[in-house]
């Protein structure tokens, strides 16, 4: 199996570490209830089929690098670098690579505090 | 019918005329007291228990292809009680227990063998773990021996006990471990549930899970609609996909094992044999292959096949420690799709549908659970209580923080 790494182009699948499903890299605010660590760290769709998970390109350029994969024909569909994907982790987003605060809505719940 | 060895020369001195199939093969009824999904090693041994512990006749084992067609019949067959954990310690001796009777209780040649288990060390940190996982062994009520490198060389003269980078200080003995035939203990059970009312329905794939109100009350399947009381999931390798039939998400990740089996050899190696400083065990079937395997792949899969770096590896590990087998050729390679919990540990419970039970995450262990995990699954499905062996292993353990970590690397699905 090879990963195309979106910096450094066709890899072999050993530089790579998996580290799991894509749901790893949105973690629950530190104010979240028990259950949404338990979705996070255990919970899991599983699928056989379409999937996307998290790769570390460890002996390369160290990017985390989100993988569309089929887990059943080992064919990887896409690659992008996970700071292209946009998140909103508690009241920021993330996007490019860049973190910004979202503007509280009146009346919304502000889930917890961030440092 | 009987089987003895009796029967054996009678049948062929008679043409072998007499024999007839193991179990019927009925076509599936509407209704059941209770069904059981998967026809692998641990739904059959459920069936076998329901019927001879708890006299629970009127159920039905649903298999998608054949009898015993998935890991039950692909794996490296071993079997052992060397767990340090308690929640896992009492479970695995109960169903080593089961093993050394099993035989004679199935009547069905399961050919187990208790040739024993020789887990190498290569350090001194190493030789303290394995001591105080023996001393655990033994409290358990089961058997431990620490050998020194001239106790391990009693045994195994042939490995390379002077390798520059892991030398072997010694090993761990476990003289009750050994193999089984594992495509036996499927068809064992099978027939012996067979035998006592249990109806055995093949190609018959679940295609959903009804529920009324929060009670299970039958399943879908490619054979037609059956009503049922109560349904065990017992379906490893599967387990996310048929418990998202009954809207539930499972503390599971499959991922993929690879095992590998040499051309048939003269005997050469008599134990079972585990290298401490990489991913590599093997030993030898009655056949004369050499049976070994490794790691997972380490990436989720349903592939039922690995890639090439962790062949690599085996490999690599296996002519570290024993440079004879590398003029062995490799027959065959096969990826077993195993159900990974955060914590390495299986899962025995109900469900939060009422009448829904969950037998999974066998992780790359299953095989020898067998016996046990029928024996408890039976135990809960027929009296509403977890087995005393198998209380800890809870579908919510994860949510409650009640792990049961073997490994002690932690409960995460990148950690096993």
């Amino acid at each position: 199996m090879r990963l195309t790494c979106p910096l450094c182009g066709d890899r072999d699948r050993r530089e790579f570490h998996y580290y799991g499903a894509e749901v790893y890299a949105d973690r629950p605010d530190a104010g979240a209830a028990l259950d949404a660590w338990d979705d996070y760290l255990h919970l899991r769709d599983n699928p056989a089929g379409e999937t996307r998970d998290l790769w570390y390109h460890e002996i390369g350029c160290s990017a985390w690098i989100v993988v569309t994969r089929d887990t059943v024909s080992h064919r990887i569909l896409q690659t992008a670098l996970l700071t292209a994907r946009q998140r909103q982790v508690g009241k920021f987003v993330y996007q490019e690579g860049d973190l910004r605060e979202v503007p509280a809505k009146p009346g919304a719940a502000t889930g917890g505090e961030r440092p | 019918m009987r089987y003895s060895g009796l029967r054996v020369i009678a049948e062929g001195l008679s043409g072998n005329r007499g024999w007839k199939p193991a179990w019927r093969n009925p076509d599936p009824k509407p209704a059941y007291d209770l069904v059981i999904i998967g026809g692998g090693g641990h739904g059959l041994s459920t069936a076998y228990y329901l019927a001879k512990n708890h006299g629970l006749t009127n159920v039905a084992v649903l298999e998608k292809g054949y009898l015993g067609g998935g890991n039950v019949g692909r794996n490296t067959t071993i079997v052992r009680a060397n767990y340090f954990l308690p929640g896992n310690q009492e479970f695995y001796s109960h169903s080593l227990k089961l093993w050394e009777g099993l035989e004679a209780e199935l009547n069905y040649n399961v050919m187990h063998s208790q040739r024993g288990l020789i887990n190498l060390f290569h350090s001194d940190g190493q030789r303290d773990a394995f001591a105080r996982r023996g001393n655990a062994m033994v409290n358990q009520g089961d058997d431990a021996e620490l050998l020194d490198r001239e106790g391990v060389r009693r045994h195994l003269p042939w490995l390379d006990f002077e390798q520059s980078r892991f030398p072997i200080h010694g090993g761990l003995f476990h003289r009750r471990g050994g193999t089984a035939r594992h495509d036996a203990v499927a068809w064992g059970y099978a027939r012996a549930a067979d035998r006592r009312g249990v109806e055995l329905i093949q190609n018959c794939e679940v295609t959903g899970i009804d529920i009324e109100g929060g009670h299970v009350t039958g399943v879908q399947t490619t054979r037609g609609s059956i009503r049922a009381k109560k349904v065990a999931i017992i379906v490893a390798g599967r387990s996310s996909q048929v418990a998202a039939m009954a809207g539930m998400r499972l503390p599971i990740e499959s991922h993929i094992l690879q095992a590998f089996v040499t051309e048939g050899l003269k005997p050469v190696i008599d134990h079972v044999v585990s290298f401490g400083m990489g991913h590599f065990y093997i030993s030898q079937s009655d056949k004369g292959g050499l049976v070994f395997g490794g790691d997972l792949d380490f990436y989720a899969s349903y592939a039922a096949r690995g890639n090439l770096p962790m062949v690599e590896h085996v490999m690599e590990a296996g002519m570290t420690l024993m440079p004879m087998i590398g003029k062995a050729k490799v027959l065959r390679a096969w990826g077993g799709i195993m159900d990974m919990t955060p914590d390495g540990s299986p899962i025995i419970d109900k469900t939060p549908v009422e009448g829904l039970y969950l037998d999974a995450g066998w992780n790359y262990g299953g095989f020898k659970a067998v016996p046990a995990s029928g024996w408890c699954m039976a135990h809960l499905m027929a009296t509403g209580e977890a087995h005393p062996v198998a209380r800890r292993f809870r579908l919510d353990r994860f949510a409650t923080g009640h792990l049961l970590d073997e490994e002690g690397t932690g409960s995460q699905h990148n950690l096993h």
